[in-house]
C-alpha cells in the first residue's frame, strides 16, 4: 500500500540513452587522483607519505573526528603528491588530494578477514558497522553521507524498518537501474547485512514503476529473505528524496531538520548495499563506483564501474569522447547535480552521473517576471511557497524567507523547472541558505570570540589587583621597616603571594 | 610657635570644610538615586552583544556608547566592523528592525597576519588585543589565531614595524555558498 507524497513533477527522463548498456569496467588510469574529503562531515586526514607504494584498497585517509569517512587507494601504485587539487564542486575551489601514479598491477593490499558465513551472521551488528565505517562507505545515491553513522542510529533512535532507495528518480541516470538488473543477488545480501546490523524486521526495497527489468530481478532476489517486500513507487521526481520516498512506502512523514531515523526508518541506496556486501563478503573497501555518463554531448552514453579518483576527462574520453562540444557539463543528475568546473575534476563516492548537455537540453534563456501562476507551490515536495521565499531574498530579507521555510528546501529543483518564467527559484534558496548557514556559523564564532574576551578583561583586572596589593604590601613593609620594627618582610610577600593564587 | 588660637582657627576651618564635604556627598548621593537618567535595558542588551573590546571601529569611544547609539538610532545596526554581518543580524532583531541587503555585499571577512620576516618580537600587539588572539614572547615571533581573531585592526595599528596586515578569509568548500543569482542576459551563457 502507498501513500500521497505532496508535490513533485513529471520529467521527460532520457534514460533510454544509457539504460541498456551493461555495466562496463573501465581499465585502471595511469594515475588516479583521490580527495582526502569524498564525504559529509570532517575531512579524512593522509596516513601515506609522498614517494610510498600504496596497494589497491589500501588505508590512504583516515577519517576526521566526529562524522567522517575513511578513504582507501583506488588501485596499486606510488603516491606522487599529496597537495590541493580541484574539487568535482561548482565553486572550482581545491582541496587536499592524494596523487597515485597507478604501477599497472592492481595489487591488492592486505585486505580484512571477509564475514563468508551465512544468516544470522556469527558477529554482532556493531562489527558490521564498525567494517562498514572502516570500508570508508558513504551513501552512493549522491549525498554521501557516511553509511555507518546512519546503521549507529539504533543506539539513539529506535529503528524498525530499513528502506532501500532504488527509486533513481534523476533523469538521465541509470547506473542503480543496471545495478539491479546485474547484481540483484549482491545487493540484496548487502540489503539483509544492513538488516541484520540494524536489527529492524520490515524491510522496503522502493523502485519507480519505470524500471520494470530492475523490479523483476530484485523481486527474484528478494525471495531469499521473506522480511524483504519490493514495491513499485510512482515516477515521479523527486521520490528518490529520503524523507519523502519513507513517506510514499510507510506513511511516515519526516519533522522539517530531522532526519528519517526520529520517526524509526533508516534509507540506504541499493548502491550502498552492494557496497556494504563487497565489504563484509570480500573484505573490500568502497573504491569504485558505477557511473552513468550521459547526454547528447557524450558519443557513447554507459553505465562505467570506475576506480574512484578517476579524472571526468579520462572516463569521458572511455566513452568515445565528447561530440558535439556540450554546453553544460553536469556531476549527478541534471535536478539536484551540480556544474562541473572542469573535465580535470575527479570521479568520487557521491558521482552518480557524469553529464554532458548539449543547448538543446537544457532550458536556458532569459528569465522573464513572475506571472504568479502557483506552479512553483504545487510543485514543492515540501509544502513550500516558492514565489514568495524567492520575492523575500531578492529584496534581501533572508530572515523573512527563513520564517517562511526557506531551510526547510531539499533543493531538488522542482520549481525551477516548472517556472514559466524560467525563474530560478532554487538557486534563490540555496543562496539564502548557505548565506544564512554562514550568518550561523559567524554568530557561534561571534559568542566564542566575545567570551575570549571577556575572559581576557577579567584576567587584566585580576592582574592590576594582584600588583596593587603587591605594591601595598611592599609599601607597608618598607615603613615598617622605617619604624624599625622587626616586622618580616616575608609576611608582606606572602600576602600577596596568596592574593596570587587566588586569582589563578 | 603655635598659639592655641591659630590651632582652633585651623581645627574651624578643617571642619568647616569637611562638612561642606558631608553634606554635598548626602545631596549628590540623594540625587543619584531619585534623579539619576533611566538606564536603557536595550542598550545593555546590545552592548551584551557587541564584542566589547572597546576597539572604537565605530566612530565611538567603546561597545557601550555605540550600542547607545544604535538604541537611538544614531548608528546603524551594522556599525560594527568586528561584529560582523551576524552580530548586525542579532542586533536588529533585538531593535526591531529590518536589515536588508541586496545580496551584492562580498566584502570578504578579514584576519590579522603577522609578516614574520618583519615581526621583532616586542609584544606590542599582544598587549593590544582584546582577545588573545595573538599569541608569542618577547624577540619571539608572533602568530596570530585566526579563530580568535575578530578583525579590530588595532594591532596593525600598534605593530612598530608594520609588521602586521588584515588579510581577506578565503572561501573553502565547507562555507562555500551559491552567489545570489542574476538576471540573465538575452544569449545564453557558456
Amino acid at each position: 500500500m502507498l501513500f500521497q507524497v505532496r508535490g513533485g513533477v513529471k520529467l521527460s527522463y532520457r534514460k533510454e540513452l544509457s539504460s541498456e548498456s551493461p555495466i562496463v569496467q573501465m581499465p585502471t588510469p595511469k594515475r588516479v587522483c583521490v580527495p582526502l574529503q569524498q564525504h559529509v562531515g570532517s575531512p579524512a586526514e593522509a596516513v601515506v607519505e609522498v614517494g610510498q607504494w600504496v596497494g589497491k584498497g589500501q588505508l590512504i585517509g583516515r577519517g576526521g573526528r566526529g562524522i567522517s569517512a575513511n578513504v582507501h587507494a583506488s588501485t596499486s601504485g606510488t603516491v606522487i603528491a599529496i597537495e590541493e587539487r580541484m574539487a568535482p564542486h561548482p565553486s572550482g575551489l581545491t582541496q587536499p588530494t592524494v596523487v597515485i601514479e597507478a604501477d599497472g598491477h592492481d595489487r591488492w593490499a592486505e585486505l580484512i578477514s571477509p564475514i563468508t558465513a551465512d544468516f544470522p551472521l556469527p558477529v554482532t551488528p556493531k562489527e558490521i558497522s564498525e567494517r562498514v565505517a572502516a570500508a570508508g562507505i558513504v551513501g552512493l545515491g549522491g549525498a554521501a553521507f557516511p553509511s555507518a553513522v546512519k546503521l549507529d542510529m539504533r543506539y539513539k533512535h529506535s529503528i524498525d524498518t530499513l528502506v532501500i532507495n532504488g527509486a533513481e528518480c534523476e533523469p538521465y541516470i541509470t547506473c542503480d537501474d543496471r545495478l539491479m538488473r546485474e547484481a540483484a543477488h549482491e545487493i540484496v545480501d548487502g540489503v539483509r547485512i544492513m538488516a541484520y546490523a540494524l536489527a529492524v524486521e520490515h524491510i522496503i526495497i522502493a523502485i519507480e514503476g519505470n524500471k520494470a527489468k530492475a523490479l523483476k530481478s530484485m523481486r527474484e532476489a528478494a525471495k531469499a529473505d521473506s522480511s524483504i517486500c519490493v514495491v513499485t513507487v510512482p515516477t515521479r521526481f523527486p521520490m528518490g528524496s529520503a524523507q519523502h520516498l519513507l513517506l510514499a512506502v510507510t506513511g511516515r512523514e519526516t519533522p522539517a531538520d530531522k532526519r528519517t531515523a526520529e520517526v524509526g526508518a533508516v534509507v540506504h541506496n541499493v548502491a550502498t548495499a552492494r557496497a556494504v556486501s563487497s565489504a563484509i563478503r570480500r573484505g573490500e573497501p568502497l573504491i569504485s563506483r558505477v557511473v552513468t555518463v550521459s547526454g547528447y554531448g557524450v558519443r557513447e552514453p554507459a553505465n562505467v564501474e570506475v576506480l574512484l579518483g578517476t579524472s571526468v576527462e579520462d572516463l569521458l574520453t572511455f566513452c568515445g569522447g565528447l561530440h558535439p562540444v556540450p554546453t553544460l557539463l553536469i556531476g549527478g543528475g541534471p535536478m539536484m547535480g551540480a556544474p562541473l568546473p572542469s573535465v580535470h575534476a575527479p570521479v568520487v563516492k557521491g558521482s552518480s552521473g557524469i553529464l554532458a548537455l548539449t543547448a538543446s537540453e537544457i532550458n536556458d534563456g532569459p528569465e522573464s517576471p513572475c506571472i504568479r501562476c502557483g506552479k512553483c507551490v504545487n510543485a514543492c515536495p515540501a509544502g513550500l511557497v516558492p514565489v514568495e521565499m524567492a520575492q523575500l531574498i531578492k529584496r534581501g530579507d533572508l530572515q523573512g524567507a527563513k520564517a517562511i521555510g526557506s531551510q526547510d528546501c531539499i533543493a531538488c529543483g522542482s520549481c525551477s523547472f516548472i517556472c514559466p518564467s524560467r525563474i530560478p527559484l532554487a538557486q534563490y534558496f540555496s543562496f539564502a541558505n548557505g548565506k544564512l548557514g554562514a550568518l550561523d556559523r559567524d554568530a557561534r564564532r561571534q559568542d566564542r570570540i566575545r567570551s575570549l574576551i571577556q575572559a581576557r578583561s577579567e584576567r587584566t583586572a585580576r592582574e592590576a589587583a594582584v600588583k596593587k596589593a603587591a605594591a601595598a604590601a611592599r609599601k607597608a613593609a618598607k615603613t615598617a621597616a622605617a619604624a624599625a620594627t622587626p616586622t618580616p618582610v616575608a609576611e608582606a610577600t606572602e600576602a600577596s603571594t596568596r592574593l596570587l593564587e587566588a586569582s589563578t | 610657635m603655635i598659639d592655641a588660637h591659630m590651632m582652633t582657627q585651623a581645627a574651624q576651618a578643617v571642619g568647616a570644610i569637611g562638612l561642606l564635604g558631608t553634606g554635598l556627598g548626602v545631596v549628590l548621593g540623594v540625587a543619584a538615586r531619585y534623579l539619576s537618567a533611566p538606564v536603557d535595558e536595550r542598550a545593555e542588551a546590545v552592548a551584551a552583544l557587541l564584542p566589547g573590546s572597546n576597539c572604537a571601529q565605530c566612530g565611538y569611544a567603546g561597545c557601550k556608547q555605540a550600542a547607545a547609539a544604535m538604541v537611538d538610532g544614531r548608528a546603524a545596526p551594522n556599525c560594527c566592523p568586528p561584529g560582523g554581518a551576524s552580530t548586525a543580524q542579532r542586533v536588529a532583531d533585538l531593535l526591531g528592525v529590518r536589515l536588508t541587503s541586496d545580496g551584492t555585499d562580498t566584502a570578504l571577512p578579514t584576519v590579522a597576519w603577522v609578516n614574520e620576516a618583519r615581526c621583532i618580537g616586542c609584544t606590542r600587539c599582544i598587549r593590544k588585543c582584546g582577545a588573545d588572539a595573538i599569541v608569542g614572547a618577547i624577540k619571539q615571533m608572533h602568530t596570530v589565531l585566526p579563530e580568535a581573531c575578530y578583525a579590530c585592526g588595532l594591532c596593525v595599528a600598534e605593530c612598530p614595524t608594520d609588521a602586521i596586515e588584515m588579510k581577506p578569509v578565503m572561501p573553502t568548500l565547507a562555507t562555500w555558498h551559491w552567489p545570489k543569482p542574476v538576471a540573465k542576459s538575452a544569449t545564453p551563457v557558456h
